[in-house]
């Protein structure tokens, strides 16, 4: 099957500063895939190399197997929801969302009913005549989600689509996005530096640093599976210790972590140095470590410490939902793992 | 694609190649007909449109380059008095031709468009028609009717009398103790124009910057019980014509003016000519443009974050250390701009040294009469001409690498709910000590200026009288009909009617060039906003001698039109259309044009359905203020004007200069009153946004 996108080593450079340095991925049909990573880190650039908002400065842009790389974003058959929605504020919710069919040569009567029935979709019939200043914000994401959709576009692309909502929004919007790109089978391009936002939603997330593709996969691979200390810090802020590593078996390997011993399933990593990502969920009362608690913190449905740990570095941050038994500072513990949030990353 | 090439079809085989206005039959023959009538010279023109009518964009793009490059070539080689190159004279005494008309125009006109498709199609601004077209559209007007007339002068100011290059004899003329002498040093004679000009300038923006301070840090920063007063004050100046406070000025302290009369009778103050020198020039500058000083620095006190001050007032400052260490030092890129602008403006202002500067001579009048005076010396006007666009463009510049690139506008997007700190106590008492009589004075002037011409003589004989007013505007009933008796009314209707019709030339142009600027990338950009930014510091002396200079013969012959007339306001107050435009667009978020464009948008739609109905009321104040702009204007046209084109402004000089004070009062306040309702009017007109802009500026 042909790829939706397909990037072939594209970089885009600003003078001397490159924003994205020779990045190759492809992107399914109807799958969602999410750009993710700190700003900075060239993926807004990279959305808008596919909108044709920008233009590469190497490399190639398929959309729909056709070379797009020099066509200007109103040539693409793509369509974007904007993070500030960039409603039209001059005209209403319906012209709002017949502007592209109009633009793309569609009568008015006939762009006008496939407007009605896209606001029908995301739940915004009869608010056709209103203006966007006359709704909220999720309102207007709607509209500027209908807006989007009603082109019926090869791809889907948001840029940070939920920032400018207020967070009990957010986790319903998300939802509601997830929802309508799995009903309509849309193939959807996804900005975000939420890896939760990202997890939640993600068929696949693509993790960019520096201008680079970091690591690229499921969100369950990402989490559990991180290809290096950058992403095990950027996706669930995963406690790094420096550990040796000696092999048990062809799937199990043995860590040494200050003074205890850990059994991890493994098949690839050698016997050595290595780093390990030490989830905070990770890690609870128990009998392997003895540590002191340095900082505590009460939450509501869970407590946060950090725990100094003789033989490790840098204190262990933990998030342990027992709010009924609070240790408190400087207090003495004994902390255990579950093993199953743990994982071995390349040192680099 | 095809229009365009028909256009060029039309242009070669029907319409009048040669002439605009008062065609004749031998002109006004089309170019095919030329070229059998003997003009062989023009045969190569018509390549244009024959490969203009292939499929293929790179011969269009060639079609272009040979139409404009052959008729540049062969329009100036060959003029109406033979060969215009004195290199070509080994030929014979050569062929002639009148100057370029319609058909020349349009011809010019579709090979830019012409040009544009075929660099669109090999992908040029991506493909984009209209970008490419507008952009070669107001790169050529502006090469056209701005770079090729100052080059002129600059050609003209290097050659001898007989157009014979002459570098020795231009080093004596730019250097001539007329313009650089510092006898006035010693005491004994006058300096050089150039040093009076550049004194004059600097007295005057450094005066008309202290009191535009003065002016907003009383509108800002204390309780003025008169805010509307100063709002008005802050208009006035745009709706002024600039020599009428000079001619205020005179009947107040002139020799003969009131004010002069009364400490004369009751104090027994010599009468004396003061007033025409640099101080009475001088004062009427800063009462012309310490208003716009106020406007700028209005602006940027009120760019100053209160938090920064409330800030430093919780770290235990005082009044006068907010004010020294904080609220000065973010003002202080605020202050060098609105000085640079005084600077600028006083080197350029023509109408009031024209009225008071007696024996002070200054550029912008040296160059006039250089060119209309006994001498008619076109060469040393060329020479005072390059001198004064020299100063202009330094301070330009200074004004753009300098200021430009430190702003300190501290205010964000986000509400700041702070309150300003008030003004030392010491700070405000001069304030008001300096405000309070500058604002009697202005008061004074304007009431003499609208009130003068229904007075019989003001200040001896103050009976009020209609006569003035009658001769000027009088309509009488006559054999056939009502008709226009007044002997301003020719100017009046000839003024209305060309600021009219400048009025969306300017604007369109203007906004054009803005939405280029700011909104669209392509390589050049910051050369091609550089050269429309320059158009700005050119001053209105120089526009009319270049214009003389260079549309005086053909190919492109324009003195004595209305034409040229036009064009010379178009030209002359595109600038104040940029900067509406950009100052509009920056107000809209990028996204909405993007959004735009990923909704299969191309640049026109966007442009059309988009951004102009969104900057309707940039669109209304560009096309308010090039019309205000082109009725007050004087230095340019003054050259330019004829006995069937007169304008109200130079018509008023002319009264004022023969002493006619009453009729040139008189027509002035009716010219202000027009300004003023048509500013009252449009504001009435545009009213109150409906549209809340926020909401698609989030984050922006």
């Amino acid at each position: 099957m042909t790829p939706t996108v397909r990037f072939k080593t594209v970089s885009k450079r600003y003078g001397a500063a490159t924003a994205v340095d020779a990045v190759s991925f492809e992107i399914e049909p109807a799958t969602l895939v999410t750009l993710l990573g700190p700003s900075g880190c060239g993926k807004t650039t990279t959305l808008r190399l596919i909108a044709g908002l920008e233009h590469a400065s190497d490399g190639r842009i398929e959309i729909d197997g056709r070379d797009v790389t020099h066509l200007a974003a109103s040539e693409r058959d793509v369509s974007m929801v904007f993070q500030s929605y960039a409603l039209f504020p001059h005209m209403n919710v319906l012209e709002n969302v017949c502007y592209g069919l109009r633009a793309s040569g569609r009568r008015r009567a006939e762009a006008e009913a496939m407007a009605r029935e896209k606001l029908g979709l995301v739940g915004l019939a009869g608010f056709e005549a209103r203006l966007p200043s006359e709704l909220s914000g999720g309102q207007q994401q709607r509209v500027a989600v209908a807006r989007a959709i009603v082109l019926e576009p090869k791809v889907l692309l948001f840029d940070e689509p939920l920032s400018n909502l207020d967070a009990r929004l957010r986790r319903r919007v998300r939802e509601e996005i997830r929802g309508l790109q799995q009903q309509l089978g849309l193939t959807v391009v996804y900005v975000t530096h939420d890896q939760e936002e990202a997890l939640a939603v993600s068929d696949r997330i693509i993790v960019m640093n520096g201008g680079r593709i970091a690591q690229d996969g499921p969100p369950r691979a990402l989490y559990e599976r991180p290809a290096s200390r950058f992403i095990a810090d950027f996706i669930g802020n995963a406690n790094l210790a420096e550990v040796s590593v000696a092999r048990l078996d062809a799937g199990r390997v043995e860590v040494a972590l200050g003074a205890t011993r850990l059994v991890l399933a493994d098949t690839e990593a050698v016997a050595g140095p290595a780093l390990l990502a030490i989830r905070p969920t990770a890690i609870g009362w128990g009998e392997a470590l003895v540590g002191q608690v340095a900082k505590a913190a009460y939450l509501g449905s869970h407590m946060e410490y950090e725990i100094a740990v003789p033989g490790v570095p840098e204190p262990l941050f933990a998030i342990v939902h027992d709010v009924a038994h609070p240790r408190a500072i400087g207090a003495s513990v004994a902390i255990g793992f579950d093993v199953s949030g743990l994982a071995l990353v390349p040192r680099d | 694609m095809r229009i365009w090439a028909g256009l060029l079809w039309a242009a070669v085989l029907l319409l009048p190649w040669y002439g605009f206005e008062h065609l004749t039959w031998s002109a006004a023959m089309p170019l095919v007909a030329q070229v059998l009538a003997g003009r062989w010279w023009l045969a190569p023109l018509v390549a244009a449109p024959l490969l203009a009518s292939t499929k293929r964009p790179g011969l269009w793009i060639g079609a272009a380059v040979i139409g404009l490059g052959w008729l540049a070539v062969e329009g100036l080689a060959i003029i109406h008095h033979g060969w215009g190159f004195s290199a070509l004279a080994a030929f014979g005494p050569g062929p002639s031709q009148p100057a370029l008309g319609w058909g020349a125009l349009v011809y010019a006109t579709a090979c830019l468009a012409v040009a544009a498709y075929g660099l669109a199609a090999r992908g040029w601004l991506r493909g984009d028609v209209f970008v490419a077209g507008s952009l070669l559209l107001v790169v050529g007007a502006i090469v056209l009717f701005v770079a090729v007339p100052v080059g002129t002068i600059l050609l003209s100011a290097i050659r001898d009398n007989d157009g014979r290059v002459a570098l020795g004899e231009f080093a004596d003329k730019i250097t001539d103790p007329s313009i650089w002498g510092l006898a006035c040093l010693g005491g004994e004679r006058a300096c050089g124009v150039a040093w009076n000009s550049l004194e004059l300038a600097i007295i005057v923006g450094v005066l008309s910057t202290l009191l535009g301070l003065a002016f907003a840090l009383i509108a800002q920063r204390t309780r003025f019980p008169l805010p509307g007063l100063l709002r008005l004050l802050s208009l006035l100046p745009v709706i002024t014509p600039p020599f009428v406070i000079g001619l205020a000025l005179i009947l107040m302290f002139g020799r003969a003016g009131f004010i002069t009369n009364f400490l004369y009778a009751h104090f027994d103050i010599p009468r004396s000519r003061w007033l025409y020198g640099m101080e009475g020039v001088a004062i009427a500058q800063v009462l012309a443009f310490a208003p716009i000083a106020f406007l700028v620095l209005l602006g940027v006190l009120q760019g100053v974050a209160p938090s920064l001050e409330e800030a430093a007032s919780t770290l235990r400052a005082g009044r006068w250390r907010i004010f020294r260490t904080v609220t000065w030092p973010l003002i202080r890129p605020g202050l060098a701009n609105a000085f640079l602008i005084g600077f600028i403006e006083s080197l350029a202002d023509f109408g009031n040294p024209l009225m008071l500067a007696g024996n002070f001579n200054v550029l912008a009048t040296d160059i006039f009469f250089a060119v209309v005076g006994a001498a008619h010396d076109q060469g040393r006007a060329a020479v005072l001409a390059l001198v004064l666009l020299v100063f202009t463009l330094g301070a330009f510049l200074a004004q753009q690498r300098w200021v430009g690139g430190r702003n300190y506008t501290s205010v964000s997007g986000k509400g700041d709910s702070g309150i300003p700190a008030k003004l030392p106590p010491v700070l405000h008492g001069v304030c008001l000590a300096v405000v309070l009589p500058w604002l009697v004075l202005t008061v004074v002037v304007y009431g003499i200026i609208m009130a003068g011409g229904f007075v019989d003589s003001i200040g001896r004989d103050n009976s009020f009288t209609w006569k003035y007013f009658l001769t000027a505007f009088s309509i009488e009933r006559g054999v056939g009909g009502w008709f226009l008796s007044g002997s301003a009314w020719s100017s009046f209707l000839t003024t209305m009617e060309l600021s009219v019709v400048a009025m969306p030339l300017t604007a369109a142009i203007g906004l054009l060039t803005a939405w280029l600027i700011g909104r669209q990338r392509f390589r050049g950009r910051a050369a091609f906003e550089f050269l429309t930014m320059m158009s700005f510091a050119v001053p209105g002396t120089v526009i009319g001698v270049s214009y003389i200079l260079a549309f005086n013969v053909p190919p492109v012959e324009l003195t004595g039109t209305a034409t040229i007339l036009v064009i010379a306001f178009v030209f002359r107050n595109m600038p104040v259309g940029i900067r509406a435009g950009l100052a509009s667009l920056a107000q809209v978020d990028r996204s909405l044009d993007e959004a735009s464009a990923t909704l299969r948008a191309r640049s026109f739609r966007t442009l059309r359905l988009v951004l102009a109905p969104i900057l309707r009321p940039a669109v209304v104040a560009a096309m308010v203020y090039s019309f205000v702009r082109a009725i007050t204007s004087v230095s340019a046209v003054i050259f330019l004007t004829t006995a069937e084109y007169n304008l109200s402004t130079v018509y008023i000089v002319g009264r004022a200069e023969i002493g006619e004070h009453g009729i040139a009062l008189v027509y002035s306040a009716v010219l202000i009153v027009v300004m003023a309702l048509a500013l009252v009017a449009i504001r009435a007109l545009v009213g109150e946004q409906k549209i809340g802009r926020r909401s698609a500026m989030v984050n922006s």
